[in-house]
């Protein structure tokens, strides 16, 4: 995009007279983009437990994720205005969602894999049934893992996100296309601040959740 | 054969309650005091052909130490587990006060067994006094009631109060076994498993974390079946000792005195190692030793019984620590 002569790369009275703009912008792209990671969690859960008990299903899942993955997300989001229409946040929210699982399934099998065998035995051994030991034993000591996934999940989702203006949707997005089409750097310059701002606050309200969600492990030097 | 191995099987059970009622009945009292295993005819074959256990025939004394020791892949571990049916026999019956243990529900069973094993496999999420307060939850105890045993058993395990709201990454190893034994007391099961519990420690821990099990021993009398691979540990806390060799037979059932004076055959020999003279020696000075304690009273803790003896012994068990029946080895 040619900069128009004599254009000023950021016009501060444009920023101030659309902060409401801003606000609401941000909002919708916040909803966009963290809907489908938690969608993908309570997908990946299910999944990722299924392909540690059932070791055979681990391959097709995880191949099955990383190709979704694969298929470009302008193409996807074309495809899903078919089924959902443009004026649908699924339009958006669907295809995000597949995203994540490319990388919150893989995570939530190693998060469970790493669990030690010695403490999973000993949990066995004082009683606790498969369910109840998933539950309050394995997924707990997993949730590290499943967190170093959740984040990039997160920040890649806010970063996808955009890309769904060209379906209607896209929260801060639609600052690109409007930047792009008046040839006004001002909104676009805006929308990638604005994005990468909302990327660096969500990581950190994650990681400051995994600190309260895991005391224990701090700093876990050779654990004994 | 196989009506004969259930008659057999019947016969021993009944004999054993019977047996039970007795006792019970002679005591007068309620309480637990240990309970009774008994291995009849029991084998463990696995899917791919190998024997792990073969026609073991075991009755395990109730308020007794008993030390099952052998070489790697004699099928001490497996035996162990059979108890509480981490694993099932694929022939004979394992039973508790002559019921057979398949009569229960696995988790319902092991609530009512400790189990210890060597890497302690603690829960690295939870606190020390939630990691022993474990199986009181379980049970479905008050939680009050089951923080303020928590709390009475890091006392009898002589753990630090101050302990309780750690995490187990910031305790050491010999600290991190004394909370797997704590929990394995917690809901005072009358049947303690342990898997070389004291394996993975080094040597002057493991000699204390020995000694104040006998100690904590001598006052709760539980029936303790205790894994190890080194004979001298196994010499020092049984009552009785069964010596396995590879392929899951057992060589030799026996006390340790008798175990030191007549081996039974040249396995058992050649595992009890040189100089059985000065173990038999080094056995009687300590019992002497636990004897002189016991009358002075409670003196707090083991006397200054080391000597050369100790050292040479730990020197021994530091040669033969890494070897291991379970599939996760040492760090």
């Amino acid at each position: 995009m040619a900069l128009v002569d004599g254009e000023p790369l950021i016009r501060w009275n444009w920023v101030a007279d659309h902060l409401q703009d801003f606000v609401d912008l941000t909002g919708e792209h916040l909803f966009l983009s963290l809907a489908p990671v938690v969608l993908g969690l309570l997908i990946s859960i299910p999944l990722g437990v299924a392909s540690i008990r059932w070791s055979w299903l681990y391959p097709p899942v995880f191949a099955g994720a990383n190709l979704l993955y694969a298929i470009p997300s302008l193409a996807l989001f074309m495809l899903m205005l078919d089924l959902t229409g443009l004026n649908s946040r699924w339009t958006a929210i669907v295809p995000l969602t597949g995203y994540t699982l490319a990388v919150l399934v893989p995570n939530v099998v190693d998060g469970l894999r790493q669990v030690p065998a010695s403490v999973r035995q000993a949990a066995t051994a004082m009683g606790f049934g498969t369910w109840r030991r998933l539950i309050q034993v394995e997924l707990p000591i997993a949730v590290p893992v499943i967190m170093a996934g959740l984040r990039v999940a997160t920040v890649s989702s806010i970063s996808l996100v955009s890309v769904a203006v060209l379906v209607g949707q896209g929260g801060l997005g639609q600052l690109f296309t409007d930047g792009a089409q008046r040839e006004f750097p001002t909104p676009i310059i805006a929308g990638i601040v604005l994005t990468i701002i909302l990327a660096f606050a969500a990581d950190l309200a994650l990681v400051t959740a995994q600190r309260l969600l895991t005391p224990w492990a701090r700093s876990r030097k050779g654990t004994a | 054969m196989r009506t004969h191995r259930w008659v057999r099987s019947f016969a021993v059970s009944l004999y054993f309650i019977l047996a039970l009622d007795h006792i019970t009945a002679s005591t007068g009292a309620g309480e637990e005091v240990g309970r009774l295993i008994t291995f009849d005819g029991v084998t463990k074959r696995y899917a791919d052909g190998t024997v792990a256990v073969d026609d073991l025939d075991l009755e395990i004394p109730t308020g007794r130490i008993t030390v099952l020791v052998g070489p790697s892949g004699c099928g001490k571990t497996t035996t162990l587990r059979m108890i509480n049916r981490m694993v099932d026999p694929t022939d004979g019956v394992v039973a508790i006060d002559g019921t057979d243990v398949r009569s229960k529900n696995p988790p319902e069973l092991r609530r009512g067994i400790g189990y210890v094993i060597q890497q302690a496999g603690l829960f690295p999420h939870r606190t020390i006094l939630n990691n022993i307060a474990t199986v009181p939850y379980l049970l479905g105890w008050d939680k009050k009631k089951a923080r303020a045993r928590a709390r009475e058993l890091m006392d009898s395990v002589g753990l630090d109060p101050a302990m309780a709201s750690r995490y187990p990454y910031q305790l050491s190893g010999g600290q991190q076994q004394r909370v797997g034994v704590a929990r394995a007391l917690a809901a005072d099961p009358p049947i303690m498993l342990m898997d070389e519990p004291f394996s993975a420690v080094d040597p002057i821990v493991r000699k204390s974390l020995q000694d104040e099990f006998l100690r904590l021993q001598a006052e709760l009398q539980k029936t303790i079946v205790f894994v190890t691979h080194d004979i001298d540990e196994a010499i020092k806390l049984g009552h009785k000792i069964a010596v396995f060799q590879v392929g899951g037979k057992l060589a030799q059932y026996s006390t340790p005195d008798e175990l030191l004076a007549g081996p039974k055959d040249g396995f058992v020999a050649d595992f009890l190692g040189g100089e059985r003279g000065l173990k038999r020696l080094r056995f009687f000075r300590e019992l002497d030793a636990e004897e002189a304690a016991a009358r002075s009273g409670d003196a707090g803790g083991p006397g200054p019984d080391g000597g050369p003896g100790a050292d040479e012994k730990a020197g021994e068990g530091d040669t033969t620590g890494g070897s291991d029946d379970s599939p996760v080895g040492g760090r």
